[in-house]
Formats: structure tokens, sequence, C-alpha cells
């Protein structure tokens, strides 16, 4: 314990109650959802690396024809600094300094989020106009199955963020929204990692 | 089907439905199809007349269906299993009746009471329904009604979600049931191998059916084993220790692991293919880069743990009936935790024995070969364990114990015949024969179905109040048995003989008599099915003299006995302080188990919610939508689900407040009641004397 009397994670009520039992258990329960959510991803990724090769690719375009590395940084960038500016969010909560702030630190992450996304649909867009559909070959349906799925994933948290905005604005910063406001942070930073293993397996593996 | 799809209706048009199959191509294949949508039609018309007659909506309603104590959603699962169970062991029938007349001559191949095509989808849905919407509600029925009790909580984690669940469940169930009455369902088995199931080969709705049944109710399950888990982490009682658990409670922290890890793999392999399917990629595909093998794959390593998610729970109820019936101590604690979690661990390294014959490396055969025989040491453990718990007791023979007896004598075989397949050159010859066919239901039929029924037994007085007759149950143990061995036994001999599996037909007359024995035990699964409705029915009729009011009926060890009989919704009246392994057998130990507690205080219940049933609504008009392409209905079911969570978020709910008062009026009359009953000895039990109070003295478990 700090000496400000604050504990490191959420602070909910004045002492260690029911309130944070019941956070404790609704928090756990959805780290053990995302867990579930990281064998998607995984077995996506296996999938990735086992269509990663001529035959998999099928004559058709492959990785050197169809990435941008410097679109997939600027991308990394944004989501990366979408996911240090949720800390604006869980600080603001824990030092309980207010609703307008968590506000604008949520509108800053869904903002980094959508800029995120908007470099991700443009690469998409042009590598479809290159002939990289997923239709095109074993390989391109599991590079769009993969990546598409996380791009769902961040639209979800930017969902979400709107949601959360809307029930701080309707009842207010109780103890519920709260938690789930550090469920949403667990979601937020989860994609990062998602992200991390993207940038490396999907994208840099490649091209190395 | 006609080739246009129409904005509003989809691919739907009236020649869907079996009734205009049977007008165009009379026959028995199609009037048995068109029997089976008649039943569906008058079983549902049938249903809403009883209800509406009885003004049972209300009721229903109020109490069921916006329900979100466990207890009620464990009941509602194990009730739609029940229905799903009748169609699938009719459908297990009318598959043994066709084999039985299907002998094919060299002029007329193809013979039997149905058409090839229609076998086909026989073999598909009993597989599908018996894993999915019988096996898997059973048991998750089972936990849910149970785990909490066992806990000393009073509810799941997460009741909405739970809520939630089981419609999900319920929705995939429903497209599943509704596939008899519009359209037809895949051939692809309860597997649905690809490239066969992909458009190419199974153009129109058949394996989407499968598909979005899958992928619903899987998501269902996902959410679930993430409810146990959360359940048996942070809900226990005070003092109720992990190694003080019931090992029921043991078996469901394994299924609950198993269905967080294993369930994904299933959502990935399903959606992989209804992309391929609905968009044209390229994962399963024979062309452009398409690698079918991956879906067997990924399939078998949600696939395999899942057998071992289907078994875990009928060990669990094994592990305490063993003990209860037997009024002993339960042998071997800690080596049946150590040997479930063992199981649940291996259970996701050995998934590669359902593809020995693919063609990867020998060694890669051979590790998978050692792993799968290995986790019979394991499973031999929990074996011996429950022998030695008998060893010497005084057993009961009463239904769930008919069970557990039948279960040692076959599932041992069906265990032997795993190990024998588990070794890749014995697979090479008998992999896709009726050997394999034989091997699944002789683990499957006595280790889920048996387990799960001698779980209902034991547990339904808990529920209703009542218990269900001895001599009905016995009867109905004997017939599952005797229908098991005369259905399954011959189709070993039939593997061996050359027999292949989901062979609509066959040409060598020395497999006749074999399956003239089958049929008969076909014939026997159906009198062991009617058997087991009129066992419930019987005993409704009779539940003022099989009424259990003390709650006890068969003086049991664990929490769950100390409580009246039907259950309150509040389950406790006060949360129990557990100081021992067996604490209500501790408290007999100690003399007057039922001492009232010293005080009560308001109980906190989730209010009531139709928050499960509408998630279900929009999921099952969103998945019937794909099934039939009628987009827009597509994008409003898909629309509705995000819309439904987010309007619930946005409110406060407040929990329903069950006044102390209330509480300990309730309480009182219970501890009256158990005061003023006779205590039933153990020679009483199957009779009117056990009022569900048990003789403490003779309490030895």
């Amino acid at each position: 314990m700090s000496g400000n009397g604050l504990y490191p994670g959420l602070n909910l009520g004045a002492t260690h109650g029911e309130a944070h039992e019941d956070a404790e258990k609704t928090v756990f329960g959805f780290w053990v959802f995302l867990m579930s959510d990281l064998i998607i991803f995984g077995i996506l990724f296996a999938s990735y690396a086992s269509y990663l090769d001529p035959v998999g690719m099928a004559g058709g375009p492959g990785p050197k024809d169809l990435f941008d590395l410097t679109s997939v940084a600027i991308q990394t960038a944004f989501l990366l600094v979408g996911g240090i500016a949720y800390a604006g969010v869980s600080l603001a909560l824990k030092y309980d300094q207010g609703r307008a702030k968590i506000i604008t630190w949520l509108l800053v992450c869904a903002v980094l989020g959508a800029g995120f996304l908007f470099f991700e649909v443009k690469d998409f867009i042009a590598q479809a106009g290159e002939g990289g559909v997923p239709q095109a070959s074993g390989w391109l349906s599991s590079y769009w199955a993969l990546v598409g799925l996380h791009g769902i994933h961040v639209f979800s948290g930017i969902l979400w963020i709107f949601a959360t905005i809307g029930q701080i604005a309707t009842r207010g910063l109780d103890d519920v929204v709260k938690v789930r406001l550090s469920m949403l942070g667990v979601f937020w930073h989860f994609l990062d990692l998602i992200w991390v293993g993207i940038f490396s397996l999907v994208f840099l593996v490649p091209l190395a | 089907m006609s080739g246009q799809t129409s904005p509003i209706f989809g691919n739907l048009d009236w020649s869907v439905t079996p009734f205009t199959d049977v007008l165009q191509h009379p026959g028995t294949s199609t009037i048995i199809g068109a029997f089976a949508a008649s039943v569906l039609v008058l079983g549902a018309i049938a249903a809403v007349a009883l209800f509406t007659r009885m003004r049972w909506w209300g009721p229903l309603y109020r109490n069921w269906l916006t329900s979100p104590d466990a207890k009620r959603i464990g009941i509602m699962y194990i009730a739609l299993a029940l229905i799903m169970l009748a169609r699938g062991i009719i459908e297990g029938f009318v598959m043994r009746a066709h084999q039985a007349s299907a002998l094919g001559t060299l002029a007329q191949r193809e013979g039997g009471l149905v058409a090839p095509d229609h076998f086909a989808q026989l073999f598909s849905t009993h597989g599908t329904i018996m894993i999915f919407f019988v096996a898997m509600p059973l048991l998750i029925g089972l936990i849910n009604f149970v785990l909490p009790q066992q806990l000393g909580a009073r509810d799941m984690a997460f009741p909405v979600l739970n809520q939630v669940s089981l419609g999900l469940t319920a929705a995939g169930a429903a497209l599943v049931m509704i596939s008899l009455l519009v359209g037809d369902f895949g051939t692809g088995g309860w597997t649905m191998y690809p490239p066969y199931t992909g458009k190419i080969f199974s153009p129109g709705e058949g394996v989407d059916y499968w598909l979005w049944a899958i992928l619903i109710s899987g998501m269902g399950s996902t959410l679930t084993g993430m409810n146990f888990a959360v359940t048996i982490f942070k809900e226990r009682a005070p003092g109720m220790h992990f190694m003080r658990m019931p090992l029921f409670c043991w078996t469901s922290l394994c299924v609950a692991i198993m269905l967080i890890y294993a369930m994904p793999a299933l959502t990935v392999s399903s959606a992989m293919l209804a992309l391929d399917r609905y968009a044209d990629f390229h994962f399963f595909t024979n062309e452009a880069g398409g690698n079918m093998m991956n879906y067997a794959n990924i399939f078998w390593m949600f696939g395999h743990p899942e057998v071992y998610i289907l078994i875990l729970p009928a060990f669990g109820v094994f592990s305490e009936i063993s003990s209860t019936f037997s009024g002993k101590r339960l042998y071997g604690y800690t080596s049946l935790v150590i040997a479930s979690m063992s199981i649940a661990v291996i259970s996701f390294t050995v998934w590669l024995h359902h593809f020995f014959t693919m063609g990867q490396s020998a060694a890669v055969n051979i590790a998978f070969g050692i792993a799968t025989m290995v986790i019979g040491i394991p499973t031999g453990v929990k074996i011996y364990d429950w022998m030695a718990t008998m060893w010497r007791g005084r057993v009961r023979i009463t239904t769930p114990i008919v069970y557990l007896t039948g279960f040692f004598l076959l599932f041992v075989i069906g265990g032997l015949s795993g190990i024998i397949l588990a070794n890749p050159s014995i697979d090479y010859q008998v992999h896709n024969s009726t050997f394999l066919v034989a091997h699944f239901h002789n683990v499957i039929i006595p280790g889920v179905l048996y387990g799960m029924l001698a779980g209902i037994h034991y547990w339904f007085p808990k529920a209703f109040g009542f218990r269900l007759s001895e001599t009905w149950g016995r009867r109905t143990a004997f017939l599952f048995v005797g229908g098991f061995v005369f259905t399954f036994m011959p189709l070993y001999v039939l593997g061996l003989m050359g027999m292949p599996r989901r062979s609509p037909t066959f040409q060598n007359p020395d497999f006749l008599p074999w399956m003239y024995i089958a049929a008969f035990g076909g014939v026997l699964m159906l009198c062991a099915l009617a058997s087991l409705i009129w066992t419930f029915w019987t005993s409704y009729r009779h539940r003022a003299a099989l009424a259990v009011p003390g709650g006890d009926p068969w003086n049991g060890s664990t929490l769950e006995w100390s409580t009246p009989a039907p259950v309150p919704e509040w389950t406790f009246p006060c949360i129990p302080q557990v100081t021992a392994r067996h604490e209500w057998g501790e408290r007999k130990r100690a003399g007057d188990p039922w001492k009232a507690p010293a005080e009560y205080t308001d109980i906190e219940m989730p209010a009531n919610t139709a928050h499960g049933l509408l998630i279900a609504i929009a999921t099952f008009a969103f998945g019937f939508a794909m099934v039939w392409h009628i987009w827009w209905l597509a994008i409003l079911g898909v629309l509705a689900i995000p819309g439904l969570v987010i309007f619930r978020a946005m409110r406060i709910i407040e929990p329903r407040i069950i006044p102390a008062a209330e509480v300990a009026e309730a309480d009182g009359r219970f501890r009256q009641l158990v005061a003023s009953l006779p205590a039933a000895t153990r020679a009483d039990e199957e009779t009117e004397r056990n009022r569900g109070v048990p003789d403490i003295a003779e309490f030895a478990g």
C-alpha cells in the first residue's frame, strides 16, 4: 500500500469490502474470457504459419507484393500510443479526478484506435486492389482472418468505449461502471499484445 | 430450393419441407422423414395446447425462462437434453433398423429403410445431437444444479451470463430441431470434414445448419466454462479449501478449464469452414492453397478434450454415489483429484490419434499413440478407487449403483478397445470401421449416459422433493445396459469383418446376423427410453409416497444434503462455515446436524430478467437467417445482440432482497419438520418410511 492509502489497482470505497470482492470476481472472469480468446488467436497464428509457403500462396500475390511496412509501423504507433493513453483513464479513475478527465482520455483512446483502423482498412483496400483478396489463396485467407479478427476486436473496443461513456453520462461513476472501466482497460491492452504478435509474425517474419 | 435468393425469404420456399418430398417421391425414406417432421409439429402443437390449457405460460416465463437461479437453469438444461436424447435414440434405432435391411446385391446396390442421403443425415444429426445437445447440456445442467450447492454458494459467479449460456445452447438445439421440418441437415457426420462439406460438394443448407448450431452453442459452452471456473475459484464457502471440495466439484473444475481452452478450437474450425462456404475463402478447399487436413487438426484439438469434458462429470458422479451408497468414505480422494487433473491435462496432448492415417511420419504417430495409452493410467486409478470405495461397504443396489456396476463392466471394455486403437498400426486396419463406432459408444454410453442418469436419479429429490421410483429406475438401468451390449458388441465384430462406418449398404451376407442382433439392441434402447420416461411419470404420480421433505434421502456427506427438498431458491439460509472435507458427514458425527443458524440476515438474489431469453431469440433468428441467406434478418439479429447487452449495461439493476424474517420463518419450519419426521434406517431407504431424514447413527461415510 502506498502512502496515500490507495492500492496499486482499482480503488472502490474506503475499505476492502464486498465491492472489492465483487470487482475481483468480475475482473478475474474477464481475464479468463480473454485467455479463451487468446486461444482463438493462437490457433489463427498457427494456421497463418502453416499456410505461409508456396503451396499455401498458390501462385497468388505474396507478402513482398502486398505488405507496406511503413503503414504497418504507423498502425503500430497508433495502437500502442492508444494503449498508453488508457493509463490516463486508469490514473484519473484511481485518483478520483472526475468524469470529464476520464471521458477525455477515453475519447483519446477511441481516436487513436480509429486512426489504427483507418490505416488498416486503407491497407486492406490497397491489397485487394493488387489481387490480394482472401479468395485468392489459403495464405491470404488466413492473413485476412487473423488480421481482420484483430481489427474487429479494435472496432468492438471503440464501440465499448462509447458504450462506457454513455454509462458514465447516464448512471455516473458507480462501482459497476468502475469495474467495467478496468475490464475495458484489460481488453484494450490485450489488443496491443495481439498486435505485437501480428506485427512480428505476420508482417516481419515473411519479409525477413 | 430455387436458384434465386429472394430478398425477403432468402432461399426458403415451399419445397423445403419433408411433406413436399413425400408427395413427390413416396417411399419408406420420405415417409420416415415426413413422420419425424409431423412428430415435431404435432409435439409443438400439443405442448402449446397443454401450456395454454393448464395456464402454465405465466409461471413458465416468471419462474423458469427469466430465472437467473443456477438450479433452475440446470434443470432446464437437463430438460432440453432429455428431449434431444429422445430424438437421438430414435434416430439410432432407425439407423439400426435400416442397416438390418440394407443388404445389397450387385444388381440392386442400395436397399433398406431409408435412402443413402437420408441415412447420412441420420448419422450426422445423431452424432451432433448426442454430443452437443444431449451430453453437453446434461453435464452442464447437472454441474449447474449441484456445484453451487456443494461449494456452499448461493449461485454461480455470473447468474445472468449463465442464463445467456443456456439461451445460446437452446438456440443451437432449436436450429438442429427445425432442420427436421425446414430443409435438410448436413451429411458429413458430426465432424463435418471438408472438402466434402465445402460449397462444391455440399451446396445447400445442410452443413450451414450444423455450422451455426455449433458456433452458437459453442459460444454458450465457452461462457459456461468461464462461469464454472470463476465460481469454483471465487465463490467457495469460507473454509471450503480446494482439498475439501467434493470430488464432483473437482471434476467440474477440470471441465471448466477444458471448456475454456478447448471450445475456441471448435469456434475457429467452424468459423473457417463458414468463411469457406459463405465468402469463398480457401482454408480447406482442394484448390488455391487450401489444406483440408488443417480442419481435422483444429477440430480434434477441441474434439479430444471434448470427450474428457463429457466423461469427467460422470466420474465426479460415480465418486459421489460409490461413497454414499456404500456407506463408506471415498477411497483415495487425493489420488482421484490428481487423476482427474492428469486426465484434463493429458487430454490436450492426444488429438492426433483421430487421424493417424492422414500421412504424417511414424514418429509423430507413435508419440501421440503413447500419449493416448498414458491417459489410460489415471483412468485406471479411478476405477480401482471406486471399487476400493465399495469394497466391504454396505452397498445398497439402488439405481445409481446399477449404473455404476454397468459402467465398471462395460467402460473397462471400451477403454481397452481404446488402448487397442491407440496403436497406430492397428488403427490403420480398423479405423473408419464399425469397430471404432463400437469403441466410442462403449465409452460414451456406459460413461457419460450412465453417469448422467445416475446423477439425475441421485439428485432428483433435491430438485423436486420426491425420489424417483427405484423399481422403474433399476429397470431402465438394466435396459440401458442390455441395450448397449446387444447394439454395440456386434459392431466390434462387424468392424473386424470389414464393415465400414457410416455406410448405408453392404454386400456381404455374413454381416446380417450381427446386424439383426444390433437391431434387437436398438429395440432394447427404445424400451429403455420408454422406461426412462415412465420412471419420471410414475414417480410424479406417486410423489406423495416418494416425498423426502427432510432433504437427505441417501444419508449423504456433502453440503447439498443439509437443505430441504425441494431446495429453496436461496439454497442455504446462511452461508455455511466449512471445517472438514465431508462437512455434512462431520456434522452428523458431531450430533445434531440440523441445528439452526445463530442468526439470519437479508439475502441478496439476482433479479429475474428476460436478458438471456431475448439473446437466445436474437441468436436463433441470426442462425436461421444465415442458414437460409435471409440477409436482412441476419443483420437485424447480429445488431440486436450488442444492442441488448448495451441496453442492459446502461440500466442500474438492483438485486432482489429476501428479508431475514422470511428466511428465518421458512428455515424454522424446515427444522421443525425434520424434528417431527421419523429417522429412516438404511433398510428403509426404498420404502415410504424414507422421508429424507436418515438415521445419523448409521452414517459411516
